[in-house]
């Protein structure tokens, strides 16, 4: 069977188990999950949701069936009804399906000679003819396409390979929530939407999944939408993303005029008769920057990341799937897409550049002092997505790549791990409320370990190779510089640091959990466990695909992903190919520096948090600002509060009230004048000449059939009495006669 | 001792009818004016007897029987809507009744 031809099935089996549950989970699932979750014997769970203060918020069914779980538990294995049997296998079934089919189509796309393979379902827009900006007359096609080459097989096998064991881990976590039904439908459609993003072979259809993958994040950002914070940050998070979209559309619509196609293909083609815009910002560079600005609001890059700190309101597998792995990542995979364009433009390659880097250490720094075990991931997100763009600002496409497939391995993996370390901690997410738990849930504890020296870049593992290789990119690339590659370094040693802060304040040193909390903590069960050994044996063996040109013993295969990738940037191997002008040596010793610095930062926060605990608490004391300003991230949430929310939005309120009330209201209220003084006239001569004359002419007529009139008086024998006098006139005038 | 003539008839017939329209006119209750008209009819079925009887023909007596059989039907359907009338209006006076009029 050709699997190629059938590649658009491929998001469908994610959208099927959506359609089902989002369209007749309500219906089929008519008992509360409370209700399970009361049956005796079951495990206490609680979920990020379970706050303290949530039992006095909703005291009613959830709350109360907590209480009285938590009398009853002691470790028996939870009931799961029949409904969320038939969901745990639908709903990753689903995924799973939709992984063994995009498996089979990336191997038999390796089969063939060129690895491009497009299928066209049908059209969408069909010829809209407009004139572009060169005066010439194009058609606006958009077909319902969708394309199979290195770069989206990549990614398909990452969103439907990882969104697999996340849907798995979820069938554990999400155990005793309400709306079970409804968190399956919202992560099923997200993978539909994901994977329409990916396989898209244009990029309005591309834009048609990056609002859906945005939709989605709303929705379960948002999932427990009784809790206020939830709610705010999912429409944070929606409404700086439109940001970023409006960037994306106004890029698109460039491309539009300029290019006259949205077909990837297409566009590529086009390309080709454009010289490289070397110097200063020309139409293609401005274009590749509206495009890049919608990379970042979708990529939590500088001026928009502030959304996805807030996002781990979302249950923490969401966090994992989509705000780790996966939809983060669709900023890197679309200026990937668009790496044609960029080379072209090396002024906005250096924009994106800068701000990848700014954002990574920025990001960092944010991340050394936060308390909430999810926040530290959540900046590290971010700053890991600076790195990717780093590579893609210095033209090392492969390489953004190669580190995002590496990150959504071991960031999913550290996001599933704090989901189970706040799982036995009964939705504790402070760190400052942890310690001492490594002997306590063992899997969990191996699986972040991986995960954490993964990140940490210590070599062997996943995060070393891509890092490293990123890191060497910006140094030896012809767009890079020492400036970019030592933001690089030194946001490789914060990250070792903040990651070991992390493992630090949950695994090692005394317990600080509280007491009613710490008799609960338990492993998490083997829903959740299984996938996490799985992520972690992706994080040890990832990075294998990409071992450094550097490591001659390893012979070419072992560089696949490189490889692989070539012909999607085939203009950017060639660049790369000049990185030989930089001697082996100097590679040695950027690698040694940078494997360095990993060690320095997790021996710092090992003696800091772990040896010497006083030590952070006088740092804190000594550099109080400088320890407020990274605490409250900047101010950045402040800054742009004051001059976006308060500021712009506010500010214009004002303006445009005054402008609504002077302006429009007087028009509004001119308009009502103008029609009552109408009006008036109209009712003065419907009176008087209108009425007037009808009335008049009814008088009239009145009067001349008075005399008459009174004749009638309806009585018979008036009647009676005129017939005889007639009757006697008429005799009377022949008796006369 | 002078015989009946036509003439007599025709006193009595006349006189009859002068009755019957007089009270036709005059009288407020719709019973006697139905009377009245019978009285009228009857003065009419006089003349017709009187006339056939002198002209020694059967045609106006068979004419006069039609007139009863009308006058029956006419006092049963007069009657029949002054019942109607009364129900609705609860007077028998023709002076009360005048909806028919502008």
């Amino acid at each position: 069977m050709n699997f190629l031809d059938q590649i658009w099935l491929i998001p469908l089996f994610p959208l099927f188990g959506a359609a089902l549950m989002l369209l007749l989970g309500k219906k089929l699932d008519p008992q509360p999950v409370s209700e399970v979750a009361i049956a005796p014997g079951v495990e206490p769970i609680y979920d990020e949701h379970h706050h303290h203060e949530h039992h006095h918020d909703h005291h009613h069914d959830q709350g109360h069936a907590h209480d009285h779980a938590q009398e009853h538990g002691h470790g028996g294995r939870h009931a799961a009804s029949p409904l969320k049997k038939l969901i745990n296998i639908i709903c990753p079934g689903m995924v799973l399906l939709s992984f063994i089919f995009s498996a089979v189509a990336v191997w038999q796309l390796a089969q063939q000679p060129v690895r491009v393979h497009q299928v066209i379902k049908f059209t969408w827009i069909a010829g809209l003819p407009f004139h572009m900006a060169n005066g010439h007359l194009a058609n606006f096609t958009v077909d319902w396409g969708f394309l199979l080459d290195p770069l989206s097989s990549v990614m398909i096998l990452v969103v439907t390979g990882i969104g697999f064991l996340i849907h798995v881990y979820s069938t554990g976590y999400m155990a005793h929530d309400n709306g079970y039904y409804r968190f399956f439908g919202y992560l099923n459609l997200f993978v539909f939407f994901m994977l329409m993003l990916v396989l898209a072979n244009n990029y309005a259809l591309l834009f048609v999944g990056w609002e859906g993958v945005g939709l989605c994040s709303y929705l379960l950002i948002g999932f427990y939408f009784h809790k206020k914070s939830a709610g705010d940050a999912g429409k944070k998070a929606f409404v700086v993303n439109r940001v970023g979209d409006a960037g994306f559309v106004m890029g698109m619509l460039l491309m539009l005029s300029v290019l006259g196609t949205v077909k990837f293909t297409e566009v590529k083609a086009a390309l080709a008769s454009f010289t490289p815009e070397t110097t200063g910002f020309g139409i293609l560079s401005i274009m590749a920057l509206l495009l890049f600005f919608g990379a970042t609001g979708k990529s939590a890059q500088f001026p928009l990341y502030v959304w996805l700190p807030d996002a781990m309101e979302g249950p923490t597998p969401v966090s994992a799937l989509i705000h780790a792995a996966t939809m983060v990542t669709a900023g890197v995979y679309m200026v990937a897409r668009s790496a044609a364009l960029f080379q072209l433009t090396p002024s906005t390659s250096t924009v994106v550049a800068v701000v990848g880097a700014f954002t990574a250490i920025l990001a960092a720094t944010i991340a050394l002092v936060q308390n909430d075990i999810k926040r530290v991931l959540a900046y590290s997100t971010v700053s890991q997505l600076g790195y990717m763009f780093l590579a893609l600002g210095v033209g090392a496409y492969w390489v953004a790549i190669f580190h995002l497939f590496t990150h959504a391995f071991f960031k999913a993996l550290l996001f599933l791990d704090s989901g189970s370390v706040i799982h036995a901690m009964s939705g504790e997410q402070d760190m400052r409320r942890m310690g001492g738990l490594k002997d306590k849930i063992p899997i969990t504890y191996w699986t972040m370990f991986i995960g954490s020296v993964a990140i940490a870049g210590i070599p062997g593992l996943a995060g070393f190779f891509s890092k490293d290789e990123i890191l060497w990119q910006a140094y030896s690339s012809p767009q890079g510089s020492q400036i970019l590659w030592f933001v690089g370094l030194a946001t490789a040693g914060l990250t070792a640091f903040y990651m070991w802060r992390l493992m630090n304040l949950t695994f090692y040193g005394k317990s600080r959990v509280a007491p009613e909390v710490a008799a609960h903590i338990h492993e998490s069960p083997a829903a959740m466990t299984v996938p996490l050994i799985l992520l972690a044996a992706g994080s040890v063996f990832g990075g294998w695909l990409g071992v450094p040109k550097l490591w001659t013993i390893f012979g070419e295969s072992w560089r696949g992903f490189e490889s692989w990738l070539a012909p999607a940037f085939a203009a950017a191997a060639a660049e790369a190919a000049k990185e030989g002008e930089h001697s082996a040596s100097t590679e040695w010793v950027l690698m040694g520096l940078s494997v360095a610095v990993a060690i320095i930062g997790i021996t710092v926060a090992r003696y800091f948090y772990h040896h010497k605990p006083e030590i952070p608490d006088s740092i804190e004391k000594a550099v109080k600002p400088l320890h407020a300003l990274l605490y409250n991230k900047w101010y950045v949430d402040e800054i742009y509060d004051f001059l976006f929310v308060n500021g712009l939005c506010k500010g214009g309120g004002l303006l445009l009230g005054s402008f609504d009330r002077n302006v429009v209201d007087g028009g509004v209220n001119g308009a009502g004048w103008l029609t009552r003084f109408a009006a008036t006239v109209s009712m003065w001569w419907d009176t008087w000449i209108v009425d007037g004359t009808v009335r008049f002419t009814a008088f009239f007529v009145k009067m001349l059939s008075y005399p008459v009139c009174i004749l009638q008086s309806g009585r018979v024998q008036t009647y009676a009495f005129f017939v005889v006098v007639g009757v006697l006139v008429a005799f009377g005038y022949y008796a006369v006669r | 001792m002078h015989p009946i003539t036509t003439v007599h008839y025709l006193a009595l017939s006349a006189a009859l009818l002068l009755i019957g329209t007089v009270g036709v006119l005059t009288r407020r209750n719709i019973v006697i004016i139905l009377m009245s008209i019978e009285l009228i009819l009857n003065a009419v079925n006089i003349n017709l007897v009187a006339f056939s009887h002198a002209a020694g023909q059967v045609q106006g007596q068979i004419f006069a029987i039609f007139v009863i059989v009308d006058a029956v039907a006419e006092a049963a359907v007069g009657l029949g809507i002054l019942i109607a009338l009364f129900r609705n209006k609860e007077t028998v006076l023709a002076d009360e009744i005048d909806l028919l009029k502008w």
